[in-house]
C-alpha cells in the first residue's frame, strides 16, 4: 500500500514537472488528426522548428531575465535593431558580413545592459523600464532607415536562416547550441545558481556575498545578446533589413516561457520546459496556418493562451503556498 | 469554571509524518494554558486545526460545548478565536486604529466613520493600559507596540480564545513585562490563552496549565506548580539534559576583528574589538542599535564614518562580498526572510557564499559540494529527509542551522550570530550553544547578539551594552550582572 502511494506520487510529481509536454503531444495529436497530410510531415516538423527557432532564442533570453527576478519586454524592438543595424552596416558601411553581424550583436547587447543598470540603480518597475525602451528602439529603428526596408545587403546574409548542415537548417542548429549553452550555463555554473538565488530572494542573496545588481544587469546583457542574435536570423530570413522585424516577439516569447513554467516571480524555471514552450507556441502557429484559421482569431488565441499561462503561473503560486503551509509542521 | 475548547482524539497525518496522534486537550475558560514542545512536536499542527487552517483526519473539537469535525478559518473567526503568530499580519503604512478594525468594519452609509473608529480603538487600547497613539502608522512602532497592535486587534472581535505563538520571541526582557500585565488583564475578563513558548522561565510565570507534546502525542497534561523546569524539559525530549549552558575553557588570541568610530544611520561612532576564541556579546533593548551595527560591521548597510580592521590591517568593506572575502559572515535574526532562501534546497542555502570558490571556470564542482553539504550537515545535524529538501520544509531550528551552516562551509574567522536561537527548542539551543563553543575553540572569534537575558550573560565572555545606537558600556565576565545590564540599555547613568 505505501509503496502503491510512493508510486503514485512520483507519478504525480513526474506529471506536474512535465504537464507541459503534455498539452505538447496533445496539440500535435490533435493538429495530425486534423490535417495528417499537411502536418504530420518530417518536413513540417522541420518548419515548425525552424519558424520557431528566432523566437526561441529570444525567449531563452527571457528566461534568464526573468529567474533573475525582471523582465524583458524591449526584446521585440531589440530583435528590429540587430536586424536593421547589421544591414545598414552592411548597406551604409560597406562593412563585410561577420563584422556587421558582430558590431549589430555587440549594440543590442550594450543596449540592454544600460537598460537593465536604469532599472536596477533606479528601483524602478522592469516591465514599465524595458517597455520604455521598447517603444524608444522601435523608433530608433525606423529613424536608421527612414521608415524604409533596407535591401542592399550581402547575398550570404540569407545562409544563416535558410542554410542548411545536412537536411537540418541552420537556425535550428543555433538555436540547439544556444539551448545547451544556456542549460549548461544555468544547471552547472555558479553564476547560473546566482541568477536563481538572486530572483528568490534578492536581499538574502546579497548577505550571501552576491553582487544581485551585477548579476541582474547580466541577465540584460544575455537578454540584448540574444535578442541581437536573432535580429540577423530575421535579416536572413526575410533577406532584407527590416524596422519591425520583431514586431510583437516580445509577447510570443513572454507566453512560450511562462507556458514553459518559468515563474513571473523570479527565482523559478527550466531551459527545458521554456524550450517545450516555445515549440508549443510554434506548432500552434503553424498548425492554426494549416487550418486556415484567420489571422484575427489567432490573435485572440495567443492572448488567450498569454492569460491561461499567467493564470497557470499565479494558481501554482497558491497551490505551492498552501503547500508550504502544510508542510510546515 | 468550564471547558472553553475540548479536543477529542484529534489524529493529522502528512505523508510520511504523523503530526498529531489522537490528542486530547482541554482548556478552561479564563485560563493560561501553556503548549510547549520541541519543534515538530505538532504544536503548529494543533494550533492550524483549532484555528482552521488544518484540517484533521479524524477526531472532533467542541467549542463552547457545541462540537465540530473541524474548523474553518471562517468558522473560528466567528466563534472567538484568534491566532497572533510571530510574523504580523499588519499594515505597516496604516494608522493602529486602522490595523485594529481591519477585519471589522465601521461604517457610515459607505464611508469609514473615523470619529467612532478612534473611539472604539481608544476604548480597546485603554482596556489594557496601554498607550498608544492610534493615530500614528504602525510601522513607525516598535515590535513590542506591534505585537500589542495585533492583540488589540485580536480583541477588537470579540476574541474568547487568543492563541499566542511565541510572544515574547521579538520582545526584550521590559517589554515582556508589559506583555505579562496585558495577560493578566485578558485573564481577569475572562479570555481563555493558549501560550506557546520555548522560554520555559515564562511558562512558570504566566501560565495556569501545560501541556507538553512529543513527536504529536500529549505527554503530559498538569498544572505548572505540580511540575518544575527539569522535569518539563525531560518530558520534552524524552530524556534529561545535563546542563543547558555547555561549559568551556576559553582562550583568547589576537584581535582578529577591531572597529574604530563606527557610525551610520542608526548609530553613533562605536569602537569595540573581538579576540580570537572569544564570545562578545552584544547587549541592549530592541531597537537599541545592535542589528544595525552588526549590519555596519557586515557591509550590508552604508557605513558613514569610521574604520575596520581585521588582524591589525585597515579593510575596506563596502558591502556584504567585502565582508565575507575579509572573513566576517553574519547570520540574520530575520531568519526566513534574510539568513537562508526558502525556495533553494538545503543543499543550495549550504554552498551559497561559497559557491565560486569550488567552481572551475565557472563549473561548480558537484561532487566538491556535495561533500561540503553532507560535512555540514552530519557537522551541525541538520534534520531533513534529503539535502535535496527545500529549507521552507524544515523546522525553525533545522533552518537556523542550515543559515549557520552556510558560513561554516565558507570557514568565516568572525561570525556576527544574531538571536541565533530566537523560536527555536530547548534541545536545538543546546545544540547551537555547543556549536558556538565548539566554534571558539577552534579560535572563530563570534559577536552574539541576543536579547534573552539569561543566554548572553551565560553565553559571552565579554559583554558590550548598547543603548539608542551608542555603546553605554562594557563590561567583563565577572561583572557580569543582570542589574547592572539593564542599568546600561535603558541608558541609567549610576
Amino acid at each position: 500500500m505505501r509503496g502503491k502511494n510512493i508510486y503514485m506520487k512520483s507519478f504525480k510529481n513526474f506529471s506536474k514537472q512535465y504537464f507541459i509536454v503534455y498539452i505538447l503531444i496533445i496539440l500535435v495529436a490533435f493538429f495530425g488528426i486534423m490535417k495528417p497530410s499537411a502536418f504530420f510531415t518530417g518536413q513540417n516538423f522541420l518548419t515548425i522548428l525552424r519558424q520557431s527557432s528566432i523566437m526561441g532564442i529570444a525567449s531563452i533570453g527571457m528566461v534568464f531575465v526573468l529567474i533573475a527576478g525582471g523582465i524583458d519586454l524591449g526584446i521585440s524592438s531589440l530583435l528590429s535593431m540587430g536586424c536593421i543595424m547589421a544591414a545598414a552596416f552592411m548597406a551604409n558601411q560597406h562593412m563585410p558580413l561577420i563584422a556587421a553581424y558582430i558590431f549589430a550583436i555587440v549594440l543590442t547587447t550594450a543596449i540592454d545592459l544600460v537598460t537593465g543598470f536604469i532599472i536596477v540603480k533606479t528601483g524602478i518597475f522592469a516591465m514599465i523600464g524595458t517597455l520604455a525602451m521598447q517603444i524608444i528602439l522601435q523608433g530608433v529603428a525606423y529613424l536608421i532607415c527612414g521608415g524604409m526596408p533596407i535591401y542592399d545587403i550581402s547575398p550570404y546574409a540569407t545562409v544563416i536562416a535558410q542554410g542548411k548542415v545536412g537536411f537540418i537548417p541552420v537556425p535550428i542548429i543555433i538555436f540547439a547550441v544556444v539551448i545547451l549553452l544556456a542549460a549548461l550555463v544555468l544547471n552547472r555554473t555558479y553564476i547560473g545558481r546566482h541568477f536563481y538565488a538572486v530572483g528568490s530572494n534578492a536581499e538574502a542573496a546579497r548577505l550571501s556575498g552576491i553582487n544581485t545588481q551585477k548579476l541582474q544587469i547580466i541577465s540584460y546583457g544575455i537578454s540584448g545578446f540574444l535578442a541581437g542574435l536573432a535580429g540577423i536570423i530575421m535579416l536572413g530570413r526575410i533577406n532584407s533589413g527590416q524596422p519591425t522585424a520583431g514586431k510583437n516577439m516580445e509577447m510570443d516569447a513572454l507566453t512560450a516561457v511562462v507556458l514553459g513554467g518559468v515563474s513571473l516571480a523570479g527565482g523559478e524555471g527550466k531551459i527545458s520546459k521554456a524550450v517545450c514552450g516555445v515549440v508549443i507556441i510554434g506548432v500552434l502557429t503553424n498548425g492554426m496556418t494549416i487550418l486556415n484559421i484567420s489571422e484575427y482569431y489567432q490573435q485572440v488565441i495567443r492572448g488567450a493562451i498569454l492569460l491561461i499561462a499567467v493564470c497557470a503561473d499565479g494558481i501554482q503560486k497558491i497551490i505551492s503556498s498552501k503547500n508550504k503551509r502544510k508542510a510546515a509542521v | 469554571m468550564g471547558n472553553i475548547l475540548e479536543i477529542h482524539d484529534l489524529t493529522k497525518t502528512y505523508p510520511g509524518v504523523i503530526a498529531l496522534d489522537n490528542v486530547s486537550i482541554n482548556i478552561k475558560k479564563g485560563e493560561v494554558h501553556a503548549l510547549v514542545g520541541e519543534n515538530g512536536a505538532g504544536k503548529s499542527t494543533l494550533i492550524k486545526t483549532i484555528t482552521g487552517a488544518s484540517k484533521p483526519d479524524s477526531g472532533k473539537i467542541i467549542f463552547e460545548g457545541k462540537e465540530y469535525p473541524f474548523m474553518t478559518p471562517r468558522l473560528s473567526g466567528d466563534l472567538g478565536i484568534e491566532a497572533i503568530y510571530q510574523e504580523f499580519n499588519l499594515a505597516p503604512s496604516l494608522s493602529v486604529q486602522e490595523n485594529i478594525f481591519m477585519g471589522t468594519r465601521i461604517n457610515k452609509g459607505i464611508f469609514i466613520d473615523t470619529k467612532a473608529l478612534l473611539k472604539k480603538s481608544k476604548e480597546v487600547l485603554d482596556n489594557f493600559n496601554v498607550e498608544i497613539d492610534p493615530l500614528v502608522p504602525v510601522g513607525s512602532l516598535s515590535v513590542a507596540y506591534m505585537q500589542l497592535v495585533e492583540i488589540a486587534k485580536a480583541l477588537a472581535k470579540k476574541c474568547k480564545l487568543l492563541i499566542m505563538d511565541e510572544p515574547t520571541a521579538p520582545l526584550t526582557d521590559n517589554e515582556v513585562e508589559i506583555l505579562y500585565d496585558l495577560i493578566k488583564t485578558l485573564k481577569e475578563k475572562g479570555v481563555s490563552i493558549i501560550y506557546i513558548s520555548h522560554r520555559l522561565d515564562e511558562i512558570f510565570h504566566v501560565c495556569d496549565t501545560v501541556t507538553i507534546m512529543r513527536d504529536g502525542k500529549v505527554v503530559k497534561n498538569c498544572g505548572v506548580n505540580e511540575i518544575d523546569k527539569d522535569q518539563m524539559i525531560y518530558y520534552m525530549v524524552g530524556h534529561t539534559m545535563s546542563e543547558k549552558y555547555p561549559q568551556r575553557n576559553p582562550h583568547f588570541g589576537n584581535k582578529v576583528l577591531e572597529i574604530k568610530d563606527l557610525e551610520g544611520q542608526d548609530n553613533q561612532p562605536s569602537s569595540f574589538y573581538v579576540r580570537a576564541g572569544e564570545i562578545l556579546g552584544l547587549a541592549g533593548l530592541v531597537g537599541a542599535g545592535r542589528t544595525e551595527l552588526a549590519r555596519l560591521i557586515f557591509g550590508a548597510d552604508k557605513k558613514s564614518g569610521g574604520d575596520i580592521y581585521i588582524n591589525g590591517q585597515k579593510v575596506e568593506i563596502n558591502s556584504p562580498k567585502d565582508a565575507i572575502s575579509n572573513g566576517i559572515a553574519y547570520v540574520s535574526e530575520d531568519r526566513k526572510n534574510l539568513g537562508v532562501i526558502l525556495k533553494f534546497p538545503v543543499s543550495w542555502n549550504i554552498t551559497l557564499p561559497i559557491l565560486k570558490s569550488i567552481s572551475h571556470f565557472g563549473f561548480i564542482d558537484l561532487k566538491k559540494e556535495d561533500e561540503y553539504v553532507c560535512q555540514y550537515k552530519d557537522a551541525l545535524r541538520i534534520k531533513t529527509p534529503s539535502v535535496n529538501q527545500l529549507v521552507n520544509n524544515l523546522s525553525g531550528g533545522n533552518q537556523q542551522k542550515v543559515a549557520v551552516a552556510k558560513w561554516l562551509a565558507s570557514h568565516s574567522k568572525i561570525l556576527i550570530l544574531d538571536e541565533p536561537t530566537r523560536g527555536i527548542d530547548v534541545g536545538a539551543k543546546e545544540e547551537i550553544y555547543e556549536l558556538i563553543n565548539h566554534l571558539t575553540d577552534q579560535g572563530l572569534a563570534i559577536i552574539m547578539i541576543s536579547s534573552e537575558m539569561e543566554e548572553i550573560m551565560k553565553m559571552s565572555d565579554r559583554m558590550i551594552v548598547l543603548s539608542e545606537g551608542r555603546i553605554t558600556g562594557e563590561l567583563s565576565k565577572f561583572e557580569f550582572n543582570q542589574e547592572k545590564i539593564l542599568r546600561y540599555a535603558s541608558n541609567i547613568v549610576e
